[in-house]
């Protein structure tokens, strides 16, 4: 297979990622959405890794699943403090620090 | 047989991905995301990294899906209300999206990149096995391995301060 298919494959899922960060509401489902991109990044990263002929970006590819992990645990963490508090889990409800 | 692997992972990622938008209930989508990383890490192994391919499925569609079922166990569903901010959002949002990726795409196609329309370089069996990785990881790449653990464990702490049950209440 070329290269190609898989960076517009890599284009696709991260079109898609980003259609669900504008219409949900949930901030779960948002944070899976930002999965889907950072996934899709990924994706790309490895293709141009196999299309250069370097194992290095499979590096960074790991480095940002590292980073990926991390933002999962801080998001998930602040959605626990958000339904202790009995806040409404909804990006629109919650807009105090909105200017 | 490259190409039925290929477009067979292509459509589960791609099907997972549209089932994590789509899907009403957090819990479907979490499951969604779980098909997506699967496919992910069979085109990672068709790629010929099958180290990241490896730590994907141990390490995405393994431990951090365990937090998100845990997570959406504890939260709950909970429907999404129907209004919104922006009038049209629905429809828009779509639209936005096949702009960015046809801009991508044709960014992309369009580069001065002409390796795009090879397969690679042939490459032996040992490239991006984890032996090739981890001496990667632990020569050219030290520091930034270490900073990414350090960030690992900063992280650690930063979700015990903000989900940890406090022992008195201060606020």
């Amino acid at each position: 297979m070329n290269i190609e298919w898989y960076i517009v494959l890599s284009s696709l899922l991260f079109a898609t990622g980003a259609i669900g960060i504008l219409i949900r509401r949930s901030p779960m489902v948002i944070l899976l959405c930002l999965e889907l991109m950072l996934n899709a990044g990924n994706l790309a990263l490895v293709a141009f890794s196999r299309m250069v002929g370097n194992q290095q970006g499979q590096v960074f590819a790991i480095v940002v699943m590292v980073v990926a992990a991390c933002e999962v645990v801080i998001g998930l963490g602040l959605i626990v403090a958000i339904f202790r508090r009995k806040l409404p889990l909804n990006v629109d409800d919650l807009r105090e620090l909105r200017g | 047989m490259e190409e039925v692997l290929f477009f067979v992972s292509a459509i589960g990622a791609l099907g997972g991905a549209i089932g994590v938008v789509a899907m009403r209930n957090p819990f479907y989508s979490v499951l969604a995301l779980i098909v997506h990383l699967f496919s992910l890490a069979a085109l990672f192994l068709l790629l010929a990294s099958a180290f990241v391919a490896a730590a994907q499925v141990v390490v995405y569609a393994g431990a951090v899906m365990v937090l998100y079922v845990f997570v959406v166990a504890y939260v709950g569903g909970g429907g999404e209300s129907a209004w919104e901010p922006i009038p049209g959002q629905r429809l828009l949002a779509p639209a936005l999206a096949i702009a960015l990726f046809v801009e991508l795409s044709i960014a992309i196609l369009s580069s001065a990149l002409l390796a795009l329309g090879t397969e690679g370089p042939e490459v032996g069996p040992g490239f991006g096995n984890p032996e090739a990785i981890g001496k990667l990881l632990l020569e050219k790449f030290l520091i930034p391995f270490e900073a990414s653990s350090i960030l690992l464990l900063l992280a650690a702490i930063g979700a015990i301060v903000l989900a940890g049950r406090k022992r008195e209440e201060t606020a």
